[in-house]
C-alpha cells in the first residue's frame, strides 16, 4: 500500500483473489507460523528475474487472472505462471509508440490513420487515441503512466505472478510481505482502489549470486494442455506404513480430480477410490510437523496436498511428499483438473 | 520427508523437548525451521541442503555430542511466564463433573501445576501446555464452538491452551486472560514458545 505521490499502480479490479507474495517467512514454524510465500515458486522467481529483481522481491499472485491495474509511473513489469494474455491499453500515443505527455486525451485531434507503434502487438488504434498492446507471459515489458494493464484469464493453469522492477512495497510482517490465508498474517488481499509503490529489491549488478538479466525465460512450471493429466512426483513416507502396500498402490493407481475447496493451504483431491489405512493402524497419530507438498490422508481416504500456507502441525498421516517442482505444479491445478501421482522414491 | 525435511521420531514428549533444545542451540545455515510436536522434531532445510542438514543432525544426536548430557542442556529455554486468569469459563462446571471434583478444585489444580509448552500449533502463538501431574486430562467437547474468544483458557486431550485470537475451537473453556499471547509486531511475537514454563494465577 502506498500514498498517492509515490504510487506506481492503482488496483482497479481483481479477479477471484489477488495477493501480495514473496519468498515467505520461513523460520517461525516453531511459533505456529507457516512459511507461506508464492505458491508456484518457480514462476514467481522467473517473474523477478525478468525485471532484474532479487529472488524474493514481492510480486502479485492472482487466481484466474482478472486483474486490472492503472499505471501511474513508468515501470518494467513481467507476468509469469499460467499461460495468459496481458493487455495494455494506452490512452494516447505519439507516432513512436511512446506516451504523450501529459497523458490526458488529446482534445480535437480528430480521426487518425492510426499510429505506427514501435513495440508490442497493436490490436486496435482507435481514433489515434487508444492503442492496445498484448503481451504473452514470461516476457518483460515497459508500461507508462496512463496505461491500464489487464491480466486475462489463463487458458490453463490457475496462478499468475506480476512482478515490477524494484518489487511491490508493503510493510513486512515477520520479515515477509506474503499474505498467509491460514493465519491472516501479512497484507490484506488486493482490493479496488489500493495503491502500490515499488520497493528497492533490485538485484545488485555483479553481486555474488546475481543472475544475468533476461527479457524472456522459459516457463518455469510446466502446465499440461487442457484435458491432459497433471503428473505430480511423489517421495514415499514418512507415514506410508499406516497404509501398507495396498494403500500406496491405491494412491498411485487412482485417477484423482482436483476439488473445488482447494486453496493456498492445500489442494483437495477426489476419486471413487479411497486410500484406506491398514486395519492395525487406524489409531490416532500424535500431531507432527508438516511441510509444503505433504500428501495427507484423512480418514475419508481422499488426499490433501499441502501448499505454502499449510498448518505447521497436523494429525493425519502423510503418505508421501511432493518434489519441490511438483509443489509448484500442484499450485497451478484448477478445480476439475485430473491428477496422477508418480512414484519418484529413490 | 520429501526433498527438504527430516522427521525425527522420539519416544515421548520429554525427550522430544530435550532434543529440540539441543538442536536449537546451534542450527547450521542449511536449516530453516525446527518444529517440535508431541513426539517428533521436524528439521526443515533449504531446498537442496537436506544432505547437509542430515549430516548435522547425525552429529548433533550422536551419544558423545556436546549437549548429549541432559545436565548440560539449558533449562527450559530460560523463560517462564505467569498468566493471570479469571476462572469464568462456560465449561468450568463440565470439567469439574468430568473429573469428579469441584470447580474450586479444578482452579486449584490449574493454578497449582507447573505447565510446560510442548509445542505450538493450530494458530500462531497457540501453545500446547502440559502439566507433569496430568490431573486435568479431559477429552474435547462433543460439539466444537464456531467462535472461541481471544484469551480463552481451555483444556482438552491432556493439554491446556490459550486461544491467541478468535477462532473455532473444541476445547473446554475454563477461564479468560487479558495476556496477549500473540503480537506479530513484538520482538518476541509469541508470549509462550516451545519449552517455556507457564504458571497460572487467579484474578477476579
Amino acid at each position: 500500500m502506498s500514498t498517492e505521490q509515490s504510487a506506481v499502480f492503482e488496483v482497479l479490479r481483481t479477479g477471484p483473489l489477488a495477493l501480495l507474495q514473496d519468498g515467505g517467512r520461513a523460520g517461525h514454524a516453531h511459533l505456529g507460523v507457516t512459511a507461506s510465500g508464492a505458491a508456484d515458486r518457480g514462476s514467481f522467481v522467473a517473474a523477478n528475474r525478468l525485471v532484474g529483481n532479487q529472488v524474493g522481491a514481492a510480486a502479485l499472485e492472482t487466481v484466474f487472472g482478472g486483474l486490472d491495474l492503472r499505471v501511474l509511473r513508468t515501470a518494467l513489469v513481467a507476468v509469469t505462471g499460467a499461460p495468459a494474455i496481458v493487455t495494455v491499453t494506452r490512452p494516447a500515443c505519439d507516432p513512436f509508440g511512446l506516451p504523450a505527455h501529459p497523458v490526458a486525451p488529446l482534445a480535437g485531434t480528430g480521426p487518425s490513420t492510426g499510429a505506427v507503434l514501435a513495440a508490442g502487438a497493436v490490436l486496435a488504434a482507435e481514433a489515434g487515441r487508444t492503442a492496445v498492446f498484448t503481451h504473452p507471459t514470461d516476457r518483460s515489458f515497459v508500461v507508462f503512466a496512463g496505461d491500464t494493464l489487464h491480466l486475462g484469464p489463463p487458458e490453463r493453469g490457475l496462478r499468475n505472478y506480476v512482478a515490477v522492477r524494484g518489487g511491490f512495497a508493503a510493510a513486512p510482517t515477520l520479515g515477509s510481505r506474503s499474505t498467509d490465508v491460514l493465519s491472516g498474517l501479512g497484507p490484506p488481499p488486493l482490493a479496488a482502489g489500493a495503491l502500490f509503490a515499488t520497493a528497492r529489491d533490485t538485484a545488485a549488478a555483479h553481486a555474488p549470486g546475481s543472475w544475468p538479466s533476461a527479457d524472456f525465460v522459459r516457463p518455469a512450471t510446466r502446465i499440461p494442455p487442457a484435458a491432459e493429466t497433471m503428473r505430480l512426483s511423489l517421495l514415499r513416507g514418512p507415514r506410508d506404513d499406516r497404509f501398507g502396500e495396498a494403500g500406496w498402490r491405491a494412491l498411485l493407481d487412482a485417477a484423482w480430480t482436483t476439488g473445488s475447496a482447494s486453496n493456498r493451504i492445500g489442494v483437495r483431491l477426489e476419486s471413487s477410490i479411497a486410500v484406506a489405512p491398514l486395519f492395525a493402524a487406524t489409531g490416532e497419530l500424535p500431531s507432527e510437523g508438516m511441510v509444503a507438498g505433504a500428501v495427507q490422508v484423512p480418514p475419508n481416504g481422499q488426499p490433501v496436498v499441502f501448499l505454502r500456507d499449510h498448518p505447521v502441525t497436523g494429525g493425519y498421516p502423510v503418505i508421501g511428499v511432493l518434489t519441490e517442482a511438483s509443489i509448484d505444479r500442484a499450485a497451478q491445478l484448477r478445480p476439475g483438473d485430473p491428477v496422477r501421482f508418480v512414484d519418484r522414491t529413490e | 520427508m520429501g526433498e527438504s525435511a527430516i522427521l525425527v521420531e522420539l519416544p515421548d514428549a520429554t525427550t522430544t523437548l530435550t532434543l529440540y533444545r539441543r538442536l536449537l542451540a546451534e542450527p547450521p545455515p542449511s536449516v530453516v525451521d525446527l518444529v517440535p510436536a508431541e513426539r517428533t522434531v521436524l528439521v526443515v532445510s533449504h531446498p537442496g541442503s537436506r544432505a547437509a542438514a542430515e549430516r548435522w543432525l547425525l552429529e548433533a544426536t550422536a551419544a558423545d555430542a556436546p549437549g548429549a548430557d541432559p545436565n548440560g542442556i539449558p533449562a527450559a529455554g530460560g523463560s517462564a511466564v505467569t498468566i493471570p486468569v479469571r476462572y469464568d469459563g462456560p465449561d468450568l462446571a463440565d470439567v469439574a463433573t468430568l473429573l469428579g471434583i469441584t470447580a474450586d478444585e479444578v482452579v486449584a489444580a490449574h493454578t497449582g501445576a507447573v505447565w510446560s509448552a510442548a509445542f505450538i500449533g493450530f494458530a500462531p502463538g497457540f501453545a500446547y501446555l502440559r502439566a507433569a501431574d496430568g490431573r486435568l486430562d479431559v477429552p474435547r467437547r462433543a460439539t466444537p464452538r464456531a467462535a472461541v474468544p481471544p484469551g480463552a483458557v481451555a483444556l482438552a486431550a491432556g493439554y491446556c491452551g490459550i486461544y491467541p485470537r478468535e477462532s473455532p475451537g473444541g476445547w473446554h473453556l475454563i477461564g479468560t486472560t487479558d495476556a496477549v499471547l500473540w503480537d506479530a509486531e513484538r520482538a518476541d511475537p509469541a508470549l509462550v514458545a516451545p519449552g517455556t514454563e507457564v504458571g497460572f494465577r487467579r484474578v477476579d
